[in-house]
């Protein structure tokens, strides 16, 4: 909401360079993010399930992005921690779109490659790799690219559960791959070169 | 006669084949129709979305355009307009793309825009996207499942978990609560089971964290089945194969990361819905879970059958397999007999 920043920088609330980046990230979001409304009230991180394990609340990260820190922000690893369970969504007085602003910091911090930790976009990536190949998902392909690079430690405790999951057949050995492939590809390559400006 | 459109999701051709084996069994009792979206995708789950914006909603809104295309009165399979989702994440995915849409008229635009050079338009709010536990309360009703019930679940206890993505957001109020709803807790009660209190009903099973951060998912996984277990659940009904997959799959390595020895077993409550209906354990896909539910489906007097153990570790102090020659005594033949005993 472009207004209510404006607004806030008429009232003398702030600086316009400091709201640029809570601009910048308000308007890349899907949806109205209400992002510029948090009251810093903390339900968010109060309400977290995962908030133990991050660096920043939720609340700190809107404040942070209201500050312009930008490279803290994006380095941060609040929005990688997010499972994406909208308790934070639902109990947020302001109607912030919580969930959905943490996947716009998700691609921000890919595009500008700062993460500390590359395991979760990989998956991630990998993950649109799989998608954009076959149209679905393929979870044995996606399994073993992801944990021979970042968890090959875990597979031998993880063998019973492959195994498991083989023999059960519940995991696929192909992949499945949609008929029209050829107009997927041509939606989602229109789609990368567009981007939300209003 | 129910008639709606399906989108299947990924997991139900693999993991969570059991959902779709069971969601068959219950179709015809309920006279329940299903017609699935021709070529769907996947719906990017929780990864696509944090990549790239209008490749992730341009990728579900396919999905929608086709299920449009397909319920058009042009195309003769006019009437229903609901497009019902049996996976949590792909429902909320599919629900969450025609709310934005409308909510962000620019988002609409754009991703018709990428749409096009498929040859495809999709209008927000044509469709209805709803989960399929939704259709089976709200739609099939209680009484009617109720009247179905050939062998009641008495004597089971069954820890109702909804999961997170299902309640919420919940843009189009469809549940009872944000946080504690109802619904699977009255449908497992019309079937005759036990329904146990459980506060952590709605709370994440880890999502993706079990690939991605295996502590922070192994934490919210053991919360649930600790909490199942203390308030005297015999077994989790979900409605998601995420959430099926993580509790199930990921158990084993839970009990490790803690050095706990929980045995909780999940299953669909579709596949409890089919043993209510008195279909037999193999036509639900009952079996084919990690952590086995034949201890708890015997308080019902149900038998499991053995699709196939999953492998047990190997003992510690049995070592490599060795050679015949190294073991002791005799001469080799004799010790390889042994060694084969």
């Amino acid at each position: 909401m472009p207004q209510m920043t404006d607004e806030r920088v008429r009232a003398g609330l702030a600086r316009e360079e400091d709201l640029s980046l809570l601009h910048e990230v308000s308007m890349k979001t899907a949806g109205v993010s209400h992002l510029e409304m948090c009251i810093q009230c903390g339900t968010c991180g109060g309400s977290c399930p995962a908030a133990m394990d991050m660096d920043h609340t939720p609340r700190m990260i809107f404040a942070m992005l209201r500050a312009g820190m930008r490279d803290e922000v994006l380095r941060s690893n609040t929005q990688w921690i997010c499972v994406s369970c909208y308790h934070c969504v639902v109990r947020c007085p302001q109607e912030v779109h919580i969930a959905d602003v943490m996947y716009t910091l998700k691609g921000m911090a890919i595009k500008a490659k700062l993460y500390n930790d590359s395991t979760a976009p990989h998956f991630s990536q990998t993950f649109v790799d799989m998608v954009e190949t076959y149209g679905r998902s393929f979870e044995l392909g996606l399994a073993s690219r992801h944990y021979l690079k970042h968890f090959p430690l875990r597979l031998p405790g993880m063998m019973p559960m492959g195994y498991g999951m083989l023999t059960k057949g519940r995991l696929d050995i192909k992949p499945h791959k949609i008929r029209q492939m050829k107009q997927l590809k041509a939606i989602l390559s229109h789609a990368k070169k567009l981007e939300l400006t209003s | 006669m129910n008639k709606y459109l399906l989108y299947p999701g990924c997991s139900m051709d693999s993991s969570a084949k059991a959902y779709m084996e069971s969601l068959n069994a219950i179709m015809e009792p309920l006279d329940l129709h299903f017609e699935e979206i021709d070529d769907w995708n996947c719906c990017g789950a929780t990864e696509y979305l944090g990549i790239n914006l209008i490749p992730a909603y341009s990728l579900i809104a396919r999905n929608l355009a086709l299920a449009a295309k397909q319920t058009s009165p042009a195309n003769g399979t006019g009437g229903t307009r609901t497009v019902v989702a049996p996976c949590s994440a792909c429902y909320l995915n599919l629900a969450k793309a025609d709310y934005y849409m409308q909510e962000r008229p620019s988002l609409g635009v754009k991703v018709n825009e990428a749409l096009s050079a498929g040859g495809l338009q999709y209008k927000a709010g044509t469709l209805d996207v709803r989960h399929l536990i939704d259709i089976l309360v709200y739609d099939v009703g209680l009484d009617a499942v109720r009247s179905k019930v050939v062998r009641p679940l008495h004597g089971l206890k069954v820890a109702p978990y909804m999961g997170c993505m299902l309640p919420r957001p919940d843009y189009q109020h469809r549940w009872s609560d944000h946080e504690h709803p109802t619904e699977l807790d009255d449908l497992m009660r019309a079937l005759g089971a036990e329904v146990i209190d459980y506060p952590l009903a709605t709370e994440c099973c880890g999502g993706h964290m079990t690939q991605i951060g295996p502590e922070t998912a192994f934490e919210l996984i053991r919360r649930l089945v600790a909490d199942a277990d203390e308030r005297g659940a015999q077994l989790m009904a979900t409605v998601c194969p995420m959430c099926q997959m993580n509790i199930d799959a990921y158990q084993n390595e839970m009990n490790h990361f803690f050095g706990t020895d929980y045995h909780m077993p999940v299953l669909f409550f579709t596949q409890l819905m089919g043993l209510a209906f008195g279909r037999k354990p193999e036509e639900l896909g009952i079996g084919v879970e990690l952590v086995s539910s034949r201890k708890a489906l015997a308080n019902i007097g149900v038998e499991v059958p053995v699709v196939q153990e999953a492998a047990a570790p190997r003992k510690k102090d049995e070592g490599l397999p060795m050679p015949p020659r190294l073991l002791k005594g005799g001469n080799g033949k004799k010790s390889k007999k042994e060694a084969v005993r």
